[in-house]
């Protein structure tokens, strides 16, 4: 598991640049820029089960959701962020992509970390120290369960329409 | 205890007494905005429109904007597969390219009202509060689900009043007011609130707040609202819109705030910000000597008549400096027809500019005026990030028209006061 270390602010066009938004979709023509013009190593070597720790108000800007489905399929376990910019944040729970926000454990991180996280009891241990962060709302947990918004509005469809 | 503007509108749109910030409610918007993505949106949910069709005709506003006419064979078949999902399920608010960048769109054709709710998979929705509207943005998958079943939810957001204070001076400009709170309270000073203007905001036309409640997700703002005015209703009559067809939504006087920030505006100077974050904030004088090569007044930020008047007002029998190129990019068809009938865009194009077709031209690096690398770029839009409009090796600064037209025609950035009219 590798850890990748960002800063503030880093915004959706670092994660996945703007250029690419009408021709670039599905998750196998997202992958090959994601963090392109940020971090040109990151599409080359992230493996399933990495975890991506950045500081304040990650994900800001546009409201492409490539970078989260890129992310999402690549095989990132989660983003821990100091804070999240609101539509990423969205975007993020529409898709199962977890996202942990908490400064503490951001601060606390240092390079060689291992970090492992437990969604149920809200627990996120860097290094040697534990931190809690708080459970998600029932209504947000109910579309994490059904693996994602269009999974949960499918199940919506089906008990209206049958 | 009085409510904001914010926990009023969720209160009413979910059909609830009152709401607290972080309490999450269901709501049915009056509209969902989607634009050039629409193609990808529905190709999510291709099987599930088959066997049950939209939620209604009449929810969803599609703009085909974002890059138009369409500049590849891959572009030109997105807009293909809109126009013929736009057929099928008689989706009645479709706008077709040329028409001019949706948000633009969405407030001169009367479709955000004082009180209402729009959805938007734009991040730029939040402009709609400059006529009192909730509005914001959202994800393409939510937008999907949106379009099958008309609602979502919300999380109700705390809210932050500004107060601004004062009298603007000459040639500072509503986008300098937007930079310099930006550049106050940081690209995430405002992270999942709902900012709320108030103070001396008669000085501001709609086309100022547009400006202002545009860059509101630049602060990581939920939505950016004006209370409604004289000047709202003014707007709204001006375009055929009667005061029976809408309920403004006021904030309570005691409603509780998260912060209370006060802007006098009497201090305010011309601002740019500079690569690469719309926080990066400094007054233009304090500039030396920045050489560029591309200067561009448009996009849903300030691409409206007033802003060309401004330009054209300071290069009139001028012409723009040799080594500068100067795009011209309406945000609407009628924003155009206008500047041609009273003729505001000819002295700009006398002066070097090059016109371009309404839409978002270059402001997402897509085509019309990319940057190569080492270049610098003076542009009226909302974001300067590295790589947006083309290499990320060139650099974005952000400023008003005027500021832009100084620079134009010096082929540096300048301070529009130094400019002799
Ligand atoms: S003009 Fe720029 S910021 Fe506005 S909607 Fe178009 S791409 Fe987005």
């Amino acid at each position: 598991m590798r850890i990748w270390r960002y800063g503030d602010d880093i915004n959706t066009d670092m994660l996945f640049p703007g250029k690419y938004t009408y021709t670039c979709s599905t998750p196998d023509e997202i992958k090959p820029h994601l963090l392109e013009d940020l971090d040109p190593e990151f599409a080359r070597k992230v493996k399933p089960g990495d975890i991506i720790v950045a500081g304040k108000n990650f994900g800001c800007g546009s409201s492409r959701e490539q970078p989260v489905v890129g992310l999402k399929a690549v095989g990132i376990k989660a983003v821990i962020a100091e804070s999240f910019a609101r539509i990423f944040y969205r975007a993020a729970i529409n898709q199962g992509l977890l996202l942990i926000e908490s400064a503490e454990a951001v601060k606390a991180y240092k390079p060689g970390d291992k970090i492992s996280i437990d969604i149920d009891k809200g627990r996120i241990t860097v290094g040697d120290k534990e931190f809690s962060f708080p459970p998600l709302p029932k209504e947000i947990l109910a579309i994490r369960e059904a693996g994602g918004l269009l999974n949960y509005t499918r199940e919506k469809l089906r008990k209206l329409y049958g | 205890m009085g409510m904001t503007f914010a926990e009023k509108i969720l209160a009413k749109y979910s059909g609830k007494k009152e709401t607290m910030p972080g309490e999450i409610v269901t709501v049915k918007p009056d509209h969902l905005l989607t634009h050039d993505n629409t193609a990808a949106i529905i190709q999510k949910i291709k099987e599930e429109l088959e066997r049950h069709g939209v939620f209604s005709s009449d929810l969803s506003i599609i703009v085909i904007d974002h890059v138009v006419p369409a500049s590849s064979e891959k572009t030109a078949d997105n807009h293909k597969k809109i126009r013929e999902f736009v057929k099928k399920y008689h989706i009645t608010h479709f706008f077709d390219a040329g028409n001019g960048i949706c948000h633009q769109v969405v407030v001169e054709k009367g479709l955000a009202l004082p009180g209402s709710l729009i959805l938007g998979s734009d991040s730029h929705t939040c402009s709609y509060g400059a006529v009192n509207a909730f509005s914001t943005g959202i994800d393409r998958t939510e937008a999907a689900s949106l379009l099958l079943t008309g609602e979502t939810w919300l999380k109700v957001p705390q809210s932050i009043k500004m107060i601004l204070k004062g009298k603007l001076s000459d040639n500072v400009y509503a986008k300098d007011v937007i930079l310099y709170i930006i550049g106050d309270i940081t690209a995430s000073g405002a992270t999942y609130c709902s900012v709320e203007f108030h103070g001396d905001i008669s000085q501001f036309s709609i086309e100022d707040r547009f400006t202002m409640a545009n860059m509101g997700v630049e602060m990581g703002a939920k939505n950016a609202v004006f209370p409604f005015d004289d000047i709202t209703r003014g707007y709204l009559d001006s375009i055929g819109v009667p005061s029976s067809a809408y309920s403004p939504v006021y904030p309570d006087e005691d409603a509780s705030y998260m912060e209370i920030l006060e802007y006098n505006l009497d201090e305010i100077e011309p601002m740019v910000a500079c690569p690469h974050t719309v926080d990066n904030v400094k007054p233009v004088k304090d500039l030396e000597d920045i050489d560029i090569q591309q200067c561009l007044i448009g996009t849903c930020t300030n691409g409206r008549y007033s802003d060309f008047q401004v330009a054209a007002k300071i290069l009139k029998d001028k012409k723009i400096h040799p080594d500068v190129r100067l795009l011209l990019l309406p945000a609407s068809k009628s924003v155009l027809e206008k500047t041609l009938e009273t003729g505001v865009m000819q002295p700009l194009i006398e002066a070097g500019g090059i016109l371009l077709p309404p839409g978002c031209g270059p402001c997402l690096g897509a085509h019309q005026g990319v940057l190569a690398p080492g270049e610098r770029c003076i542009s009226t839009a909302n974001r300067n990030f590295k790589g947006r409009m083309g290499s990320k090796e060139a650099e974005i600064y952000l400023a008003s028209p005027a500021t832009v037209a100084a620079s134009a025609l010096y082929g540096r950035i300048t301070d529009p006061r130094e400019v002799d009219l």
